[in-house]
């Protein structure tokens, strides 16, 4: 295999991956920092039980998505040498920024909650957590930006072979940035709230702990139906954008190959035939597309087509159509995902406005496979819209074929993806042992450190 | 002092930085192995760097950022060419982070096994291969008119000098390592620390020896940059020189702060070394990419000074306040998070 496809299998591995423990960081942190003001306002003992037993979902979870993060600080100069030489002037400075910002404040702080319990005035620790949420959120907010320089370049100039910054606040107000960010953090909150709500049901489902359960359910259930509205409300911008800033990426999520007509219509499904560039066949909803792009019942939306004409007279030559299906289908993959997530949430709100949620066997059991659902929804929202940027990987100034690094070889790609993915499955393997055995355990478990304290000659047997 | 310049310092300082904190965070690391005799000792050592490990790793990320910001060409070169090495820093990395986290979440003789494992690895491998990178670094590396290092595993990345620099960097860090558990624990672990220091300083100081030398044979360093690098060498070697009777008479804070500044120094030699240049071209002098080719746009460097300017006060004041807060020395006797 060629060096590019390889590196580009591992980008989208480790990324990918990455963003597996991402989204449940930024979410559970600012749960747990809620949990915990709970207890510092409301001074009972339940909510500091709280936010220790899915604080330590939190660090379960946190552990695996810093030393991932690593690799994707690394990897652009790694993999992607020409790229990093490229963009490096107005891509750096926000990652640079991010560590500076924030992975010193989340490391740091998160030190001191851990180990802080018995030693920090309780205003303080709470503090502390708070402050590693507000680290979580403002890192997403540098890598988004970074992020949404290769799908919408702004605020720099081709200078010296390369783009170099002119405008930082230009990067930081990039209108995709502006739009994807709520997007990320309410999906991100989506996902932590669905962690909590389908551990709390099977617990619910088992009779344990059910007030501790049920209280914990009610706070997810309420996280997760205002967080997934927000993520449709905002992925909605989000698409109103694409249709104006990356048209082909928006065309190709519907497979609209030609120019639509006026008004246009959604395409719920499609066979897509990319060889001759049309649909085999399709099933349309009249006026949709035109309301989803543009608030109103009409409008024209640019077909793939249309727009690889004006690319062609933009840029020469060459193919600028990404792949259709993995686009369209991620596109409704994700859709249909977070559909579903309102409409648990919402279920969810409504049997305990009935005081029925404890009580309510099959929905609860359905929010235990729902723990899935925002994981799909975030790696198919990020697969399309990476993949929906090809061939470009800075939209209109790097093709991603130019950006790989010429000096490393496939045998060195290769082995590294090898290693990787090894480590990378043994890690999920487990993460997911921990998160079941800390559930078996439950909130009331006695620590095995204080265990320790009574005995502290024990050296075997206590972990 | 242009903005380039200042980036090539800082850049060199977090290098420097990370060495000194996260230098003994690997070294109590090696001591779970060599210097622990049960798993209480390996939790007690783990507790003493428990709050700061995270924080320290930091400072590596920082730097690699700062880097790709200030030096895109330098971040290009460097991470690409020394691939492999980068592949096995992460693999180490991402183990002894896991490790740290999960060991005390189940209680399995063979699950403390793995992860003592990853620990161990995970804090002898990256010394290790840092001291190989920055020797490789001063050495001189195959680079061409594109700055596109395509260096050969033996010979370049891995030669004599190099694995001698690799080894004295583990041998230092460990020392600096024993040096903090002696400060951070109490009791049987506390002596021996020092005692296991003292016996290893005649070895470790014949390494310092050894790699002073061989870069003297290996290396233009001496003819390029002597009249810095002798000073610089020399103040380390007389710092060494202090460290015995410190040790002897358990001056805790002092012996660590000497291994400390002897980190500081040597790490700090090689951008003393590299200055003007961040790569060295051992193809053609005319190859070599200087901090002034290789550095970003003066919009971009003005922009990251301010920020670091207003930042770098902040972190540095909060890092202070944790090790404050935990300054107490970690015993079997209270309870232990990991």
């Amino acid at each position: 295999m060629s060096e590019l496809i390889l590196a580009r299998i591992q980008f989208a591995s480790t990324t990918v991956f990455h963003f597996f423990f991402v989204p449940l960081s930024i979410g559970l942190a600012f749960i747990v920092a809620l949990m915990e003001t709970l207890y510092v306002v409301k001074k009972q003992e339940i909510y500091k039980k709280m936010s220790k037993f899915w604080g330590k979902f939190f660090l379960i979870n946190f552990a695996v998505g810093v030393v991932t993060g690593i690799i994707q600080e690394f990897q652009f100069g790694m993999n992607w040498s020409d790229y990093s030489r490229f963009v490096g002037d107005v891509f750096g400075p926000p990652l640079a920024i991010e560590a500076l910002l924030a992975f010193f404040l989340e490391s740091t702080f998160i030190g001191l909650w851990i180990f802080g319990w018995n030693r920090l005035p309780k205003k303080i620790h709470l503090l502390s957590i708070w402050l590693v949420s507000f680290g979580t959120a403002i890192s997403a907010l540098w890598i988004m930006a970074a992020n949404s320089f290769m799908q919408n370049p702004v605020g720099y100039t081709i200078q010296n072979g390369r783009a170099e910054m002119n405008d930082f606040l230009g990067v930081l107000t990039n209108e995709k940035l502006l739009v994807a960010y709520p997007h990320t953090i309410f999906a991100s909150l989506t996902t932590a709230a669905f962690l909590v709500g389908g551990i709390s049901a099977w617990n619910l489902l088992k009779k344990r702990h059910v007030d501790f359960f049920k209280r914990s359910a009610v706070i997810a259930l309420i996280i997760g139906f205002v967080s997934s509205l927000g993520v449709a409300f905002s992925g909605h911008t989000q698409a109103q954008y694409l249709v104006k800033e990356q048209p082909m990426k928006m065309a190709a999520a519907e497979a609209l190959w030609d120019d639509s007509g006026d008004p246009a219509a959604w395409t719920v499904i499609a066979g897509i035939d990319t060889d001759n560039k049309e649909n085999t066949f399709q099933w349309d909803i009249p006026y949709a597309l035109s309301f989803l792009s543009y608030g109103k019942f009409s409008g024209e939306v640019k077909g793939m087509n249309t727009i690889q004409q004006e690319y062609e007279q933009l840029y020469g030559e060459g193919n600028y159509i990404p792949p259709v299906k993995t686009t369209f289908w991620s596109f409704r993959i994700m859709v249909a995902a977070g559909v579903l997530m309102i409409l648990l949430s919402l279920i969810g709100l409504i049997l305990n406005w009935k005081q029925k949620l404890p009580t309510s066997t099959r929905f609860l059991k359905w929010m235990i496979p729902a723990i899935f659902l925002p994981y799909i929804a975030n790696t198919f929202g990020w697969i399309m819209s990476e993949i929906g940027r090809q061939p470009w990987v800075v939209n209109g100034l790097m093709l991603t074929a130019e950006g790989v690094s010429p000096s490393v070889s496939s045998g060195q790609i290769l082995f590294s993806l090898i290693a990787f993915s090894l480590i990378y499955t043994i890690l999920a393997i487990v993460m997911i042992f921990l998160f079941v055995k800390v559930n078996k355990q439950g909130p009331y478990a006695p620590d095995t450190e204080d265990a320790n304290v009574a005995d502290p000659f024990s050296t075997g047997r206590v972990g | 002092m242009e903005l380039s310049e200042l980036w090539f310092v800082l850049i060199g300082v977090l290098f420097v930085g990370f060495v000194f904190l996260e230098g003994f965070d690997f070294g109590v690391g090696m001591a779970t192995k060599f210097l622990a005799k049960n798993n209480m000792e390996r939790r007690v050592l783990i507790n003493t760097i428990g709050p700061f490990w995270d924080a320290n790793e930091v400072w590596l990320l920082t730097a690699g950022g700062a880097m790709f910001a200030a030096f895109p060409h330098w971040y290009a070169t460097l991470f690409s060419g020394y691939y492999l090495a980068f592949v096995l820093l992460l693999l180490a990395l991402i183990a002894r982070g896991v490790a740290f986290e999960y060991r005390g979440k189940h209680d399995n003789p063979n699950w403390f096994k793995t992860w003592d494992w990853a620990i161990f690895l995970g804090s002898i491998l990256p010394p290790f291969l840092l001291g190989v990178l920055f020797t490789g670094l001063i050495k001189g590396l195959p680079i061409n008119a594109d700055m596109e290092m395509n260096a050969s595993f033996f010979g370049d990345l891995v030669n004599v000098y190099t694995v001698i620099g690799g080894i004295v960097f583990v041998m230092l860090v460990y020392l600096h390592g024993l040096m903090f558990i002696s400060l951070k624990t109490d009791g049987d672990l506390r002596e021996r620390a020092r005692k296991v220091a003292q016996k290893m300083y005649l070895a470790t100081g014949l390494g310092v020896v050894v790699f002073i030398a061989s870069t003297a044979m290996y290396t233009e360093a001496f003819a390029d940059r002597g009249a810095i690098l002798i000073p610089v060498y020399g103040v380390a070697v007389v710092l060494y020189l202090f460290l015995y009777p410190l040790l002897k008479n358990k001056k805790e804070g002092l012996s660590f702060t000497m291994t400390g500044l002897i980190l500081i120094l040597v790490t700090a030699s090689f951008f003393v070394v590299l200055f003007p240049n961040v790569m060295i071209s051992s193809v053609d002098p005319s190859y070599s990419i200087s901090l002034y080719d290789a550095a970003s746009g003066a919009y971009s460097l003005k922009v990251m000074t301010i920020v670091a300017g207003i930042f770098v006060p902040i972190v540095l004041a909060y890092t202070v306040w944790s090790y404050y807060v935990f300054r107490k020395r970690v015993t079997n006797k209270e309870h232990l998070e990991y």
